[in-house]
């Protein structure tokens, strides 16, 4: 190991932090652009050319916000509920690899801060935690739109990390690692045929919809439903608390978004062979905007889903259909080890 | 539960009180104020709900916050500056309220609007109905998160808005309506311009139509919910297209015909489930007939004056006011003290957007009613909500409230 | 239409001729002044009879005489879906005279009664739920009787209904 390695992997955080809240920054302004276009609107356009700088104003402006604390709210859950939703989800993208390996002559840098064998698993485990942060900032604001919000939210969350966890289940197994990088790897043929959104079909339709349940985006955004509960779990919130949230629930989805296009999209693969001369990472970008494009095309498109309503959907269709296609990849795969074909 | 309700009464908004818990059937977890500050209230309207869970188990409805007193303001007002109040009943459809009032002085003193004016009252009703139905529709496809409608509808809306700014100067609250007929004849032009309208308007409505009808979470948020049978409905009260979702087919435009709706070919959408789904399908129907009726008085528009030609109620022209001494002296008594009605008493109905919409006009042979008593629709409406939600959960709530298209203005007066 | 507002009246005089005090027919609408004990027992019959089938109650309005002894006018306007046809019932009140509910033959006018007591004063006997419903429970007055000026009570209170539970602090 070089001496170097320390502060190697520290610039990798570093890009890493600034690159994602970037990224997250983006994405707010592409979102409402977008959303804007969809519903025959402008958009932002009134700050900075074309409405660029108006995330960056909102961000100053919730900074700079008074915090207040609702009276007989819990003040230690209040205050930390934030935090305890973003730093696992920060954490999580230390295991995510954004693109192929970068090679300096000799030197090889993998463009992931922890490249790590049980990936896959650490990001469910983490992403788990963000609950936490949902249901104390809910429980602790005194207040019962919050506490309904983050009721739906603790309900939700768990129900779908069930169905998500069983819709990954049929990719790591036929990539046979949990270790992000090579699910990728395991994708790659020169063609868009071997990735697992096309074998892996049904679990991609869950995993999509378990990936929006999740970070709460239409219809699925129960826990902060505006027309039931006002705001939901994050109610009492203002300023900076408030913007923790924000920035939380945008870079969870661009961390779903990226293992989605990990998992089902062959991350960094070009979908042809004859477009390799394009790079890794500029395919990776791209096929999280289209994701996330996806993502704002439905929320626009599909009206909010009824509580008893999106449970009846996780765990009467989208958790037997899991079962389901678990089972029938671990036939086809030992059918095709007796038959000594590979898959 | 009488004591609980107190309680909950008596803190305000969503702000914490101390949660009750029963034990055994029909027990709850919580109160929730909802409203009056509540996104999808419609206004400052507050339901106070009792919760098990996400379910419904009790629910009162808590009016007034808006109540400013329009039937006392209105003893104190001429007929004609009692229109102005009425804009501000119902405010997304401020020219039905002028509407009902105008017919009802003109029923009192029996007067005749001449065809013209019918056939323009006529269509800017029928306007009105649809940019009402056009807020219901968004406000609705919201409350249920399709955010998308609600821009859509709001747009569409706009341009509706653009011809009421035409005809009476002013986008939310007209005062079009007179006594005997309209404040004005209708500018040139748009009358074609209302027409191509219609055209433009039945492919927005398809579109908006496309996005809700046929979709699946659509169908799942208001089938079979907020169901209420056509006895129910009828003993509550409920009346316009919300009635006409339960399957009976009461249209005062049908059954006691008014302005020029006898010489009018339309049908009354009906559809017989009763719930949130039923409900939607009558409103979004009623707008294409509205485009249909909308569509015959411009087809069949008579010419001749907009007023009814009656020295009661119609003041003198201008130019024979500036040169009849007698003529001038009558304009001036008419702007000071308007009109006198005869002695005796009214109730008419018309059929507003939202329902029955009433004024009971008790005259005592002054210019200014002795008593005016509006009907409104919302109100009796509202008090079927108790009703529709029983047994639903939070979420079916809102769905409810929009589906019985309320206007706290109406609600509260 | 239905009936016509003479034969309505006939009717309803033929069946109770000592409830109907008054008949009249003005505007093509018909009026009857009931007695307001039989008030119920004329409701009743009204939304029955098979000819008069009034389901609808269209509304519920007083309207204030000051110088009369029984100084309140109740008035119902009842109106006929399956024979499309209206009728005016009228009760006359005193001040502090309950007028008898007319909830159980129509559950509508549960919201209409209890507007007119907020606003007018006028008391139903056997509401199962008469509350203010525009103004606050405290209030005071009946702001739509004649004596209530336009403009309002100079000493209404300030700080209406906006109390706190008890427990909670305003920070």
């Amino acid at each position: 190991m070089e001496w170097y390695y320390p502060f190697i992997v520290l610039a990798k955080v570093v890009i890493v932090l600034i690159g994602v809240s970037l990224a997250a920054y983006i994405n707010v302004y592409f979102f409402r652009k977008e959303l804007g276009r969809m519903q025959s609107r402008m958009g932002p356009n009134r700050v900075g050319p074309e409405g660029l700088l108006q995330s960056l104003a909102d961000a100053v402006k919730m900074l700079i916000k008074e915090d207040t604390i609702p009276a007989d709210s819990d003040r230690l859950l209040f205050k930390i509920g934030p935090a305890l939703l973003i730093i696992p989800i920060f954490v999580a993208f230390a295991v995510v690899p954004f693109s192929n390996d970068w090679s300096f002559g000799q030197t090889v840098l993998h463009p992931v801060i922890s490249n790590t064998n049980v990936g896959l698993l650490i990001v469910l485990a983490l992403t788990s935690m963000g609950v936490y942060g949902v249901v104390m900032g809910g429980w602790a604001s005194n207040n019962k739109y919050g506490m309904m919000g983050s009721l739906r939210a603790s309900a939700q969350m768990i129900s779908y990390e069930v169905t998500l966890g069983l819709s990954v289940i049929g990719v790591v197994m036929l990539a046979h690692s949990l270790n992000l990088g090579d699910i990728v790897e395991g994708q790659a043929s020169g063609t868009f045929a071997t990735w697992y959104i096309v074998r892996q079909f049904p679990a991609f339709i869950i995993f999509f919809a378990g990936i929006m349940a999740e970070s709460a985006r239409p219809p699925f955004d129960l826990p902060e439903a505006e027309s039931e509960l006002v705001a939901g779990y994050h109610v009492e919130y203002s300023g900076a608390r408030f913007f923790i949230y924000q920035t939380a629930e945008w870079s969870a989805m661009l961390l779903w978004v990226c293992v989605a296009v990990i998992l089902f999209f062959g991350g960094w693969l070009p979908p042809f062979g004859a477009l390799s001369f394009i790079p890794g990472w500029l395919w990776f970008i791209a096929k999280c905007y289209a994701l996330i494009f996806t993502i704002i095309w439905v929320g626009a498109t599909w009206p909010r889903i009824r509580y008893d309503e999106l449970m009846t959907l996780n765990w009467k269709v989208f958790l037997p259909i899991g079962i389901a296609n678990f089972f029938i990849v671990a036939a086809w795969k030992t059918i095709a080890a007796s038959l000594g074909v590979g898959v | 539960m009488a004591t609980d309700l107190e309680q909950a009464r008596q803190s305000i908004g969503g702000l914490s009180v101390e949660s009750v818990t029963e034990t055994g059937e029909g027990r709850r977890d919580m109160v929730v104020n909802m409203g009056p500050q509540h996104p999808s209230t419609h206004g400052v309207l507050r339901v106070v709900l009792d919760l098990q869970g996400e379910n419904i188990v009790g629910t009162d409805v808590q009016i007034g916050y808006l109540h400013r007193g329009i039937e006392k303001l209105s003893e104190a007002r001429t007929y004609t500056q009692v229109i102005p109040l009425t804009d501000r009943t119902d405010y997304t459809a401020a020219m039905t309220g002028n509407q009902g009032l105008c017919v009802a002085v003109e029923r009192l003193m029996e007067l005749e609007v001449p065809p013209r004016g019918r056939y323009i009252r006529t269509m800017i009703a029928e306007l009105q109905r649809l940019a009402s139905h056009l807020i219901w529709l968004g406000t609705h496809a919201m409350d249920i998160g399709a955010a998308t409608v609600f821009l859509y509808c709001f747009r569409e809306r706009e341009r509706i808005l653009d011809f009421f700014e035409a005809f009476s100067g002013a986008r939310l609250t007209y005062s079009y309506y007179r006594v005997g007929g309209v404040a004005g004849d209708a500018p040139p032009g748009i009358l074609q311009q209302i027409y191509e309208f219609t055209n433009y308007f039945v492919d927005r409505l398809a579109e908006n139509e496309e996005l809700l009808t046929g979709n699946d979470i659509w169908l799942a948020r208001t089938q079979g919910v907020g169901i209420i049978s056509a006895e129910e409905a009828v003993a509550i009260g409920l009346t316009g297209p919300s009635l006409r979702g339960s399957g009976l087919a009461y249209d005062i435009r049908k059954a006691e015909p008014y302005e020029a709706y006898a010489d009018m070919d339309f049908e009354i959408p009906v559809f017989p489930d009763g719930d949130v789904f039923a409900r939607y399908r009558v409103r979004i129907e009623e707008m294409k007939q509205s485009v249909r009726i909308i569509r015959q008085c411009i087809e069949h528009m008579p010419d001749g004056p907009v007023n009814v030609q009656d020295s009661r109620v119609t003041p003198p022209k201008r130019e024979v006011a500036m040169t009849h001494m007698e003529s001038m002296i009558n304009h001036f008594m008419w702007n000071i003290h308007s009109f006198p009605t005869p002695k005796g008493e009214v109730y008419s109905a018309i059929e507003s957007p939202k329902g029955e919409l009433g004024y009971y006009i008790v005259s005592d042979g002054s210019n200014k009613p002795y008593r005016l008593r509006i009907r409104p629709p919302s109100f009796c409406n509202l008090q079927a909500l108790p009703l529709l939600v029983r047994g639903q959960m939070i979420a079916d709530v809102v769905a409810c409230i929009g589906s019985i298209d309320i206007v706290l203005g109406e609600v509260d007066r | 239409m239905g009936l016509d507002p003479d034969a309505l009246l006939d009717r309803l005089q033929a069946h109770f001729p000592e409830a109907i005090l008054q008949r009249a027919v003005a505007r093509g609408e018909a009026t009857a002044l009931v007695r307001t004990g039989d008030l119920v027992a004329v409701a009743t019959y009204c939304r029955d009879e098979g000819e008069l089938r009034f389901d609808h109650l269209s509304d519920i309005a007083a309207v204030d005489w000051p110088r009369r002894p029984e100084r309140f006018d109740v008035v119902y306007h009842l109106y006929s879906i399956p024979a499309n046809h209206r009728l005016r019932l009228k009760v006359h009140a005193a001040d502090g005279q309950p007028v008898p509910t007319v909830t159980a033959v129509w559950p509508a006018a549960n919201w209409l009664e209890r507007e007119v007591y907020d606003l007018m004063g006028v008391e139903f006997a056997g509401h199962p739920d008469l509350r203010r419903i525009m103004m606050w429970d405290d209030y005071p007055y009946f702001p739509l009787r004649k004596e209530f000026p336009t403009e309002g009570e100079p000493d209404e209170p300030a700080d209406y209904h906006v109390s706190f539970p008890p427990g909670t602090e305003r920070v």
